[in-house]
């Protein structure tokens, strides 16, 4: 973990759709630092609001009430005006998402997208250098015959080269935090590796810090510094990658590990948690696990717990922070 | 196994069959009339060329009416009012739906909320009445009429392209570009607008027929194009008098029944080939 000050700060990041159902609370006070070139992963199940905290971060849930504050620097983004926004957005912090098949503009080439990127930030530049930035940065993710494939339509190319021209353009302006949402989960296993590897060498390469949301402990192992592990739109766990896999405090977190297939182990059957992750829109009184979880005590269900530091983790937890200290306020 | 070679389409496109081929056909037809009939006109429209009321026979195809002029050439004649006017109309009204509709879906809000409300007001009304009203108000005239078309027809379009702009707006290549930093302009041109267009084209050809028809509605009770000149639905109106004579109407009527036939087949071709309801 670097030292200094953090170059991207959420505190206390609140969102809540309006839904006929009443207000779903999606986020509900998540504190995140990011350090320059270091990889945090964000790890939790669907729907526990991973993904929805790192949109309201780059200002992406118009219909959303986002509260709380998101520092760029010194820049606050929650509720910056769209040019603020838009000067961030791809420029300091860019975002690859999820399934590549569906985030690429199916009516024009690769090279006019990534050339209509580079022209949001740098509207100076003419055709021919546009071109030829283009060509090179399909080189840096590694497309083999850059110069064709950058005439070629999406439709044209596998999904795991779409996914690198995804990449490709995140990384077109320099940012200095690149957020991947699950960039690997539409793709199979041997081109997840391939991707993962080039998202760490471009770390390498350009200092880039990296947010991974990911639910897939395996990806989060090999390519995470730092942890935090999200239930029901709050961080129940962070800590550094190895006590995380090592030394899991959350009984949230515990549970998760025991779900992972593991090869040094003989067991025939994989875990699972029984249950299902609350309806943000109808959350259970004190802490939203206690119904799923196996050390529940009656104390649970009646104070939500916060963030605790033990050791390196932080953890919100009743029972592990040992009663005399749950429950009370940061 | 190696996969065929994809054959080369040449040639006609799959759509222009059947009735679409006809009504292109009619369309190219009445457009090379429209262009050329100064050149090879039969007669002169506007002048008494032969006895009145005359039958339809040689050499006054479509016969004469009340004041001697050739029905037929008038008739070919009308197109020289009904295409460009319907032509003029239909651009118009795409061109202002289009800035109007797209604005209001993308932008959303209160921005859409009183852009869509206009659009309501103004469709809560007949077409042919509301147009009815603007002409009488601006005064008679194909100039003024045309004006009034646009006025009625351009929130058809608005609220199309509305729709298809909201429902490609939330699509994940959208999003996607927005979170990179795309300029917001260059993203309603370039990655909405393409995906979103064809209910429109579709649209605004199948309506072209319907504004021929309110083009002559108008004229038809005396608020778009004035006796003498050569214009369908004025030319109705003449013959609607001259009960007896029934080729005076009958000849610009099916003119227009042509026209609107023709876009209609075309439209219904190019909606069927689009698979508009899958656009979505």
């Amino acid at each position: 973990m670097a030292g200094g000050a953090p170059i991207l700060s959420l505190r206390d990041l609140r969102v809540t759709f309006p839904t006929p159902a009443g207000p779903a609370r999606a986020v509900r006070g998540v504190d995140l630092d990011v350090f320059a070139g270091e990889s945090v992963a964000v790890v939790g199940e669907s729907g526990s609001g991973k993904s929805v905290t790192m949109l309201a971060t780059l200002g992406l849930l118009p219909q959303a009430q986002v509260s709380g504050s998101v520092k760029w620097g010194n820049t606050e983004l929650v509720g910056a005006n769209v040019d603020t926004l838009r000067s961030v957005r791809g420029r300091r912090i860019s975002m690859v998402f999820q399934d590549p098949m569906t985030s690429l503009n199916p009516v024009l080439t690769v090279g006019k997208q990534m050339t209509l990127v580079m022209k949001a930030h740098q509207p100076r530049l003419g055709k021919k250098e546009l071109r030829a930035k283009a060509v090179d940065l399909l080189h840096q993710v590694a497309i083999p015959q850059a110069g064709r494939r950058i005439d070629a339509y999406p439709h044209e190319l596998s999904g795991g080269m779409r996914q690198r021209v995804m990449i490709a353009m995140a990384i077109t302006n320099d940012p200095e935090v690149l957020i991947a949402d699950e960039p690997t989960t539409a793709l199979d296993v041997t081109v997840q590796a391939q991707i993962m590897e080039l998202l760490r060498n471009l770390r390498e390469e350009k200092n880039l810090a990296l947010v991974l949301i990911t639910h897939d402990l395996g990806v989060v192992a090999g390519n995470a510094d730092r942890v935090a592990v999200m239930y029901a739109g709050r961080v129940v766990e962070r800590a550094p990658v190895l006590d995380v896999f090592a030394r899991p405090q959350h009984p949230y977190t515990t549970a998760l590990l025991e779900c992972l297939p593991r090869l040094d182990l003989r067991k025939e059957v994989v875990n699972s948690i029984g249950g299902t992750p609350p309806n943000p829109a109808n959350l259970p009184s004190g802490c939203p696990f206690a119904p799923r979880c196996p050390r529940a005590v009656d104390l649970c269900s009646a104070q939500e717990p916060v963030l605790v530091r033990m050791g390196a983790t932080d953890v919100a937890c009743s029972v592990v922070s040992d009663g005399a200290t749950a429950g009370v306020s940061v | 196994m190696i996969a065929p070679p994809r054959r080369v389409r040449r040639g006609r496109p799959e759509w222009l069959r059947g009735p679409a081929l006809i009504g292109v056909i009619a369309i190219v037809v009445w457009v090379l009339i429209a262009l050329t009939i100064p050149l090879w006109t039969p007669y002169d429209p506007l002048a008494s060329v032969a006895p009145r009321l005359q039958d339809p026979g040689w050499p006054h195809l479509m016969g004469t009416d009340q004041l001697g002029r050739d029905v037929f050439t008038r008739t070919l004649w009308g197109s020289r009012t009904s295409l460009p006017v319907a032509f003029v109309v239909i651009l118009a009204s795409v061109i202002i739906g289009t800035v109007i509709g797209a604005v209001a879906g993308y932008r959303g809000g209160w921005v859409d909320a009183v852009l869509m409300r206009f659009v309501d007001m103004t469709m809560a009304f007949p077409p042919i009445l509301l147009a009815m009203a603007i002409t009488a108000s601006l005064g008679p005239g194909v100039r003024n009429a045309l004006i009034a078309m646009v006025l009625v027809w351009w929130p058809i379009y608005a609220r199309l392209l509305r729709a298809q702009v909201i429902a490609v707006k939330q699509r994940e290549y959208v999003e996607s570009a927005e979170a990179i930093g795309v300029k917001r302009f260059t993203i309603l041109r370039r990655y909405i607008l393409p995906m979103a267009y064809t209910p429109v084209l579709v649209n605004a050809t199948m309506d072209f027929g319907q504004v021929v028809l309110l083009t002559a509605s108008l004229s038809f009770i005396g608020l778009g194009a004035r006796p003498p000149s050569p214009e369908w639905g004025a030319m109705i109106t003449e013959g609607a008098t001259q009960f007896y004579s029934w080729w005076i109407a009958t000849a610009p009527g099916l003119a227009i029944v042509s026209v609107v036939l023709a876009f209609n087949y075309l439209g219904d071709a190019l909606r069927d080939s689009f698979d508009v309801k899958g656009v979505v």
